[in-house]
């Protein structure tokens, strides 16, 4: 213990305190596998094979021929090539990412888009899917109409198209499964939590729910819409041209959400809230098995948010992570 | 005034070489991309870091760095007479740009092209060495939000009376009208970022100073890695695999 930790952001009583500390401090013996040169500050001189040479990567600098970290964080190697991830930085983009970010701006044949980068994304016209799925070049009335598709405060889910040298990345939502999103809950979270996987559209069936596990920390929970419950999300069925865009949703209407949903989504919200300030990954497993840790102790979703229930989280973690290793 | 007692003693009773308690927290503003307090003795600053992030007038957007933005200020009832100081007043000016300059040339700017980092400080309890102590928290709100550094920044003031170099001064040292100096260096590129003396002292006299308060900058700078890097190992291994 002693170790002072890392502040969390609900109240916690002095027991309450001690127990998560006791409980951060297994779930640190358990994880003990990372070597300790492993972890690096900002100007910590980085251990390499000058002999053979190297390849300085992102959060690494040169100085009087020695690598210098730029960035607190854990040294990866890959072969020659030694890079610095940092924890808690902002959404360092992949083309190829899944992202879900909120309209900002509506400019001339784009949208800037917040997607928790270190600037606002593009989504140019030309990379949306028109209306009806019509296949044309964007003409000057479509430009005019650009508010009809999406509008300030929007939310979105997409894809990372490119990536240019300035930093600017551009996005796409050309596909079904991407477009706006309406009638659910967004999370937020720290972008280092969540891993780059095949799959970041996931429909918990048992729960009528659909989670969009966005790469830049953005999390969307929402009702499973109907019109998918048949197909599997990712299969474009044959007649997929002529459908709308925005993963099935009626786009612009508020669909009737049962009051037993709610909860489910409240509940799988508090969840990944809860995840995400324990510092623990968050995927499918993780929030359905807290989710179901919640239910089995006769938790009401809004006192998962409180310091006891973050406790239990940790403690119970810590036990889990103990009987595996 | 006796600032030294015939024992060796400051008024708190340090030794003339000794620093204060250095205390830090780093996570303290939840929503803030970085955040930390950092304490020197009773002063106790908070910083907190926005960005890097979409600029925000466009006009100051610069296509090969990022724009660093600082705001100081002091809480009301940060000293004992309360008075309201806002962050408009000469003090909080300069000392918002000496922040601001000082973190600028840590920072890899180039990196983060048209983009915005802001930086809020504020003390929230003032007993002298407050510039140090604002630049330290700086260092390590910026650190949290993963920001790309040449260096840490570590600050120490330092100051000379009674014909005795101080180090580290509090409010009544640093009010009993001897000079003081705030040095804020790169301990591993061993480069002086920010040296600012406002008094006039012999030659002899300012390099013992200056070096006292180097040496007293790589004292913090080792507390300051070694808060870092407990930060660090705590998230990387609450993640797990």
């Amino acid at each position: 213990m002693g170790e002072p930790m890392r502040r969390t952001h609900f109240r916690l009583s002095p027991s309450q305190k001690e127990r998560l500390s006791q409980a951060q401090e297994r779930c640190r013996e358990a994880a003990g596998s990372v070597h300790a040169s492993a972890f690096v500050n900002v100007g910590d001189t980085i251990l390499v094979d000058y002999e053979n040479g190297f390849l300085r990567g992102h959060g690494t600098q040169l100085v009087d021929g020695q690598l210098l970290a730029t960035v607190c964080g854990v040294v990866e190697r890959v072969n020659k090539l030694v890079s610095v991830r940092p924890l808690r930085a902002r959404y360092n983009p992949e083309t190829g990412d899944v992202v879900v970010g909120r309209i900002t701006e509506v400019a001339p044949k784009r949208w800037k888009v917040d997607v928790n980068s270190r600037q606002d994304a593009q989504l140019m016209l030309s990379a949306v899917n028109l209306p009806g799925g019509i296949q044309r070049r964007r003409t000057a009335t479509d430009e005019l109409n650009m508010r009809d598709l999406f509008t300030e405060n929007d939310l979105i889910s997409a894809e990372v198209q490119t990536l240019h040298q300035d930093g600017s990345l551009h996005l796409h939502t050309r596909s079904l499964k991407y477009g706006k999103l309406e009638n659910g809950h967004l999370v937020k979270v720290a972008p280092y939590l969540i891993k780059r996987l095949k799959q970041h559209f996931h429909q918990l069936k048992q729960y009528g729910v659909q989670l969009i596990l966005g790469c830049n920390g953005y999390v969307w929970i929402s009702a499973v819409p109907p019109s998918s419950s048949e197909m599997e999300i990712d299969q474009k069925p044959a007649d997929s041209e002529s459908r709308q865009p925005g993963a099935g949703t009626s786009e612009g209407q508020n669909v009737e959400i049962t009051r037993d949903l709610r909860v489910r989504i409240c509940r799988i919200a508090n969840a990944v809230r809860v995840l995400g300030a324990c510092g623990f990954m968050i995927h499918p497993d993780s929030i359905v098995d807290t989710y179901e840790a919640s239910l089995s102790w006769g938790i009401e979703p809004r006192q998962m948010i409180s310091g006891e229930f973050h406790v239990r989280v940790v403690e119970r973690e810590a036990e889990q992570r103990s009987k595996k290793g | 005034m006796d600032f030294i007692s015939p024992e060796g003693l400051r008024l708190d009773g340090r030794r003339p070489l000794e620093l204060r308690q250095l205390q830090a927290e780093i996570g303290v503003v939840e929503k803030a991309d970085g955040s930390a307090t950092f304490e020197m003795g009773n002063t106790k600053v908070i910083a907190v870091v926005y960005g890097p992030r979409e600029v925000q007038s466009r006009s100051q957007q610069q296509h090969d760095q990022a724009l660093v933005r600082c705001e100081y200020s002091m809480a009301s009832f940060s000293t004992g007479d309360r008075r309201r100081r806002g962050k408009g007043d000469r003090r909080a000016t300069e000392l918002s740009l000496v922040i601001r300059q000082t973190m600028e040339a840590a920072i890899l700017t180039n990196l983060l092209p048209r983009s915005q980092i802001d930086i809020f400080v504020q003390v929230l309890q003032a007993d002298g060495g407050t510039r140090a102590c604002c630049i330290n928290a700086a260092t390590l709100a910026l650190a949290d939000a993963g920001i790309p550094m040449r260096d840490i920044v570590a600050s120490c003031a330092a100051g000379y009376l009674n014909s005795t170099p101080i180090l580290d001064l509090n409010y009544l040292e640093d009010s009993g009208g001897g000079p003081d100096l705030t040095v804020a260096l790169f301990p591993k590129l061993d480069k002086v970022s920010l040296l600012q003396m406002d008094s006039k002292i012999p030659l002899d006299v300012f390099e013992k100073v200056m070096n006292l308060a180097s040496e007293g900058a790589k004292a913090v700078a080792q507390f300051i890695r070694e808060k870092l890097m407990e930060n660090t190992k705590q998230l990387v291994l609450a993640k797990g695999r």
